[in-house]
């Protein structure tokens, strides 16, 4: 019955919607319903990235702490979004600390279940890149912005 | 959108030759507030003689410090206020770190309001999408002041605010009164710090976020080129049509009587035709380095 319950919720979200119902099945396999309260952290800068995380509702703050400049949250995620892109690639190691702004509830995602998986169906892997890869280029174009500094003072009259 | 005369042509006497648009109106200071730490917002008496609507949403003022020189400056205040006239100025180049040098009792040459308004009567009717970026939120302030007041006039009005940090929010105490006042209020900033929970990240994230009827909705953007670029972009993907779509361009203004040519857009002067543009009719030329 959980399985059930999150191959649908799974589907539902907006990371996988539309992947069919096969895909949500196998996929499901390797998730489970988590929560995090205020402060916590869904993980932490240099462990390994052994999860991802579907967010259901709460929000989470993407950080980096850096000498004399104390904690820098450089994004925000949301209800609909997705925490986690490190488990992707090696050496699947999280660049990043993810904290609980709100208590958050998510479906945490087994990466290494999921790796396995992938490897053994490409078809699958292909459908996930196709649903990562938009995430990554719109996180990109965001963070170019962010780097251009659009709102600092120009010179002018 | 049917803007006001100059003040120098409304208060110019009966019988009197055709008022010099040119000539700068000597204005007293009445009040200086510091917004952020390099902006401020001024508060300049009224033209004597003037009554009515002084500008209409979106319109700029040329203020001169005398000896330093003259820039373009949108006005900040309530366009249904008959006190004084309000510009928000960062102090970025020699005339605007005068500007915002002055101080009560200070004397300031003023010549407009000049240029294009922000489509209020357009808006009526439909959910109104506001994206400011910066300081544009100053040049949006008068029209959503105008939404506010006749708030019954439009379906939802969603105000979408991105700025550097949250040292650089602009009328940080106004926002939570806008929102009491019938405004959905989502800020963004792209850098945070400290004890900051609230979103960060580009503006345009905001906008898959916010409900509201993309097939009639009117949209108002003003902020850095770049930012209103990628967010008229990210509008007309969420289903706003680019003809319902406005945004503010600033270009080198100088006589703002399109004679000159300094702020040259194409076809267009942003002075007279501007500063408020329709997306669809500027929008191959946004992207156009030369101009």
């Amino acid at each position: 019955m959980a399985v059930e319950n999150l191959d649908r919720i799974i589907c539902e979200h907006p990371v996988f919607h539309g992947l069919g119902d096969q895909p949500c099945l196998l996929i499901s396999g390797c998730a489970k319903n988590v929560r995090f309260e205020k402060g916590e952290y869904l993980c932490r800068e240099g462990e390994s990235a052994d999860w991802f995380y579907l967010l259901r509702a709460g929000s989470v703050a993407l950080e980096m702490a850096a000498p004399a400049k104390g904690v820098l949250t450089f994004q925000s995620l949301h209800e609909g979004e997705l925490v986690g892109v490190s488990w992707l690639l090696p050496p699947y190691r999280w660049g990043y600390d993810a904290r609980a702004t709100e208590r958050v509830r998510a479906v945490a995602m087994d990466a290494r279940c999921l790796r396995a998986k992938i490897e053994d169906d490409h078809e699958l892997g292909f459908q996930l890149m196709m649903r990562f890869t938009p995430i990554l280029v719109e996180r990109l174009h965001g963070t170019r912005l962010q780097l251009l500094d659009v709102y600092a003072p120009a010179a002018r009259a | 959108m049917t803007v006001p005369a100059t003040f120098a042509a409304r208060t110019a006497p009966a019988g009197a030759t055709a008022a010099d648009p040119m000539r700068p109106m000597p204005l007293a200071v009445l009040a200086s507030r510091q917004e952020t730490h390099d902006v401020v917002t001024l508060d300049i008496a009224r033209p004597p003689g003037l009554d009515g609507a002084a500008f209409a949403p979106g319109q700029f003022n040329m203020l001169y410090v005398f000896g330093v020189g003259e820039v373009a400056i949108s006005l900040s205040g309530d366009p249904g206020d008959p006190g004084p006239l309000r510009h928000t100025v960062r102090g970025v180049g020699a005339v605007s770190r005068a500007i915002v040098g002055l101080g009560p009792g200070g004397t300031i040459g003023v010549r407009g309001p000049f240029g294009s308004a922000w489509p209020m009567a357009e808006a009526e009717g439909r959910d109104v999408v506001v994206v400011a970026g910066g300081l544009g939120l100053a040049p949006l302030r008068p029209a959503l002041y105008r939404l506010m007041a006749t708030r019954e006039r439009y379906r939802r009005v969603i105000l979408l605010y991105g700025t550097r940090s949250p040292a650089d929010i602009l009328f940080g105490e106004e926002l939570g009164t806008w929102r009491d006042r019938g405004l959905e209020v989502e800020v963004t900033i792209d850098h945070a710090a400290g004890a900051w929970d609230g979103n960060v990240g580009v503006v345009t994230r905001l906008i898959p976020r916010v409900a509201f009827d993309a097939g009639d909705a009117i949209g108002l953007v003003c902020g850095p080129e770049v930012m209103m670029r990628f967010t008229l972009d990210a509008l007309v993907e969420r289903g706003i049509d680019p003809s319902r779509l406005y945004l503010s361009a600033e270009r080198n203004m100088k006589c703002a009587v399109a004679q000159c040519g300094h702020c040259q857009f194409g076809p267009d002067f942003v002075c007279k035709d501007g500063p408020v543009f329709r997306h669809d009719r500027v929008r191959h030329r946004l992207t156009v380095r030369e101009i």
